[in-house]
């Protein structure tokens, strides 16, 4: 497929996420086809390990653009996200070049004289070649597109969603001393958040707001099965139950769909053809992270486990 | 139906989706992106470019299905058939209209009686949009829309049809009249809905503009669970403003350590420089809430505000006295507020206030609490049952603090008057301001927190 285009229709965009190794919601797929056709980023929130990084990757992988991943902190600031001056490099520089310079100024008799020479030769210091692009300028540069993730950005600061407002809407920035760089092939931008503090306005209204939550079961089913190949389709109808009924427990941590696949492959490696009493308490540590919520679990297991095996039966 | 499209943005808007220009042009590319055809993907892509939080996406969900579930009723407008029996017999009744000698029947006569549901439910679509029935804003003009929809499909040649045929042939006038009456029910049906689609921003507007005027102290029962509701809006209000200040400029003194490591790749050389920053002090408060009879309403919201504000306020104690004193802040902060209240009062509630005992109390346990940041606010009606005002405490109380504030639900003209030390209190008070109303409380509030920044 030409990466150029966008995607024909939401269909199309399913089936090329899922051959990337993605099952998408219809509801991301819708996200990602509109992304492409009115040229807006996706700002992805949901909570941890439903795969929101993993969009942005498999779209990449999909589309076979390079992917530019930024991740946000505290303290991010432009000279780590944007650009910085190769400081370094512009020391040598004068260092190499001070006999030239001594040349060219060498025939001035008066200051003013040499000043204006050397106003004449612009801002050779200041060019393109000690620009030091950061995550946000190479998206930018990238002769094909590529797909720029911006993770987590609910860590950054508040300065820095302001200063990802001009590329968000105009897919481009302004360096000072070069003036405005404008992208050459306006790059696929995701951003993700898990809600840690709300985003500005002014951000949110850039994009196209997708919120990812626990998969219906159908949904996980089919991702566990593409993720871990190797699993009897029983155990995978056993397992996704028993983690949809998880789910409806008060746990601090619910397990997400990156738990489930983890608890797949673990069930796959010690040879499980069914899930039973045993060994669900034995792996428990794989999808539960805190000590009080496996507490909290323990005494449903059974009822859980007999559970899911009806549904193995029956679904 | 870009017309369309608007009308719903509007609805959108009414339902709390905060709609900017610029998002629904955004909305309108993405709708011409994927089109009418599809529903469920209509409502996706307009979930994703409007809705900007799990909130808003649920209320635009709602609005949603709301508005084309009313396109749907235009669909069936047309009333159903009563019987096979009726509709064979309107055959024979329809050619006899035919008949020479008759007068013919008006447009919307025919329509009735030809069971057309397609072409009904497109005339009353357009007698709807040619009564620009989205226009509605309150309640009181169902009745106005309704008649303007029934006048533009054409009411009054039917009431001369039915008077004509009552005459010539009653059963059939009759069966028209009972199709009539359908249409009614269904056009006021759907008034109905469309007031609840674009009037519902107007008439919450205006029943929170009465609901902020209204005297806290005598609220009625069903208006305390909205106005609790109003308080919380009133808190994230109060947030926003308040959580994010501006920066101070810089200026004052180097800050060495950081301008030498910012400096390091120069060798140390300061081009670029960095200040100490001045801290800003978040509020420290502490309230004092009297909670005996009529002004235990009043105090109830108030504590509710001010313990919506954590984010902005760093320290919040409350203490809540009748007829003697004791600290709430851990029975706040533990329970639901309802819950919370409803012990604070079975502790110290609805007693004859004693403000010269109370304050005794205060300086006895907790007077050490008080610093130069901490602004005290007093809430209560200052009238001490004739008992000691204890004045020179509150002269103390006003010395440590850096701020004392008295808010008063009583109106200006009762101060003094009676048993209400008022002024004598007044006296050693920053400010004193009446706060009978939701609208009082919330300036009163901004003011003590906008006095930290």
């Amino acid at each position: 497929m030409n990466p150029q285009l966008p995607a024909a229709s939401i269909d199309a965009v399913t089936s090329g996420l899922a051959a990337a190794g993605y099952i998408a919601s219809r509801q991301i797929a819708t996200a990602v086809y509109l992304a492409e056709r009115i040229e807006k980023p996706i700002l992805v929130e949901g909570p941890a390990g439903v795969g929101k990084t993993e969009l942005a990757k498999a779209l990449a992988a999909w589309r076979g653009l390079k992917l530019i991943r930024m991740q946000c902190y505290e303290g991010l600031d432009e000279a780590k996200a944007l650009y910085e001056w190769k400081y370094a490099k512009q020391l040598l520089y004068t260092q190499i070049l001070k006999d030239k310079l001594g040349e060219v100024l060498g025939g001035a008799e008066t200051l003013t004289a040499a000043l204006g020479r050397l106003h004449d030769f612009g801002d050779v210091f200041f060019s393109k070649e000690f620009v030091e692009p950061r995550p946000l300028l190479q998206a930018l540069e990238q002769p094909g597109g590529c797909v720029l993730l911006v993770d987590e950005i609910d860590k950054s600061d508040a300065e820095f969603e302001s200063l990802l407002l001009e590329i968000l809407s105009d897919y481009q920035v302004s360096i000072p001393e070069l003036g405005t760089v404008v992208a050459t092939v306006k790059p696929l931008v995701i951003l993700t958040s898990n809600g840690e503090r709300d985003l500005s306005d002014a951000l949110k209204r850039r994009c196209l707001h997708l919120h990812i939550g626990f998969p219906e079961q159908r949904l996980e089913e089919r991702i566990v099965e593409s993720r871990v190949p190797g699993i009897s389709q029983t155990l995978r109808q056993q397992l996704v139950g028993f983690i949809h009924q998880l789910r409806t427990l008060d746990l601090k941590k619910l397990p997400s769909v990156s738990e489930t696949i983890d608890w797949a492959r673990v069930l796959v490696l010690l040879q499980a053809n069914e899930l039973d009493h045993a060994t669900v308490k034995d792996t428990l540590n794989v999808l539960l992270k805190y000590e009080a919520d496996i507490e909290t679990a323990l005494p449903q297991l059974t009822t859980f486990v007999a559970k899911a095996g009806r549904q193995g039966v029956f679904g | 139906m870009r017309e369309a499209l608007h009308r719903l943005f509007r609805a959108a808007r009414g339902a709390g989706v905060r709609i900017s220009p610029a998002e629904s042009i955004d909305a309108m590319k993405a709708v011409a992106a994927v089109g009418f055809a599809d529903r469920g993907l209509l409502r996706d892509a307009l979930l994703l470019t409007l809705a900007k939080s799990q909130d808003e996406k649920q209320a635009l969900a709602d609005c949603f299905d709301l508005f084309f579930s009313q396109h749907d009723i235009a669909d069936t407008a047309a009333p159903e058939p009563i019987t096979n029996d009726a509709a064979a017999s309107v055959a024979p009744a329809l050619h006899q209209a035919d008949a020479p000698g008759e007068p013919p029947l008006g447009e919307l006569a025919e329509l009735l009686l030809s069971r057309d549901r397609a072409s009904m439910a497109a005339a009353v679509a357009k007698a709807t949009s040619a009564a620009q029935l989205s226009d509605i804003r309150y309640f009181t003009q169902r009745g106005i829309y309704s008649t303007r929809i029934l006048d533009a499909l054409g009411i009054a040649r039917l009431r001369d049809d039915l008077d004509a045929l009552t005459a010539s042939r009653p059963a059939e006038a009759e069966r028209l009249a009972v199709m009539l009456q359908g249409l009614r029910e269904t056009i006021s049906e759907m008034v109905a809905q469309a007031l609840a689609l674009y009037g519902r921003e107007e008439s919450e507007n205006l029943r929170n503009e009465i609901l902020r005027h209204a005297p806290l102290a005598r609220l009625e029962r069903r208006q305390v669970a909205e106005m609790k509701a109003l308080i919380r809006a009133m808190a994230r209000r109060l947030r926003e403003r308040h959580s994010n200040p501006r920066k101070r400029k810089r200026r004052g003194h180097l800050d060495i350590r950081r301008t030498l490591r910012r400096n390091a790749g120069w060798g140390g050389v300061p081009f670029l420089t960095s200040w100490k920053r001045r801290h800003r002090d978040r509020p420290e408060i502490v309230a004092l809430c009297d909670v005996s009879g009529s002004v235990a309403q009043v105090s109830d919201f108030f504590l509710l505000l001010l313990h919506s504000l954590h984010e902005v306020v760093d320290d919040v104690r409350s203490f809540a006295f009748s007829g003697h004193l004791i600290e709430v802040s851990d029975i706040l902060d533990a329970q639901p507020p309802e819950q919370a209240m409803r012990e604070i009062l079975s502790k110290v509630g609805y007693g004859s206030s004693d403000y010269g005992g109370s304050l005794a109390d205060f300086e006895k346990n907790w007077m050490k609490s008080i610093t130069p940041k901490t602004t005290v606010i007093v809430l209560g009606d200052a009238r001490t049952n004739n008992l000691d005002p204890r004045a020179d405490i509150l002269r103390r109380l006003s010395e440590r603090a850096k701020r004392l504030v008295w808010l008063n639900p009583e109106g200006r003209m009762a101060w003094g008057f009676g048993d209400s030390e008022m002024p004598r209190y007044a006296a050693f008070c920053s400010v004193v301001r009446p706060c009978a109303t939701a609208r009082q409380l919330e300036r009163a509030v901004s003011d003590i927190i906008a006095a930290y920044q």
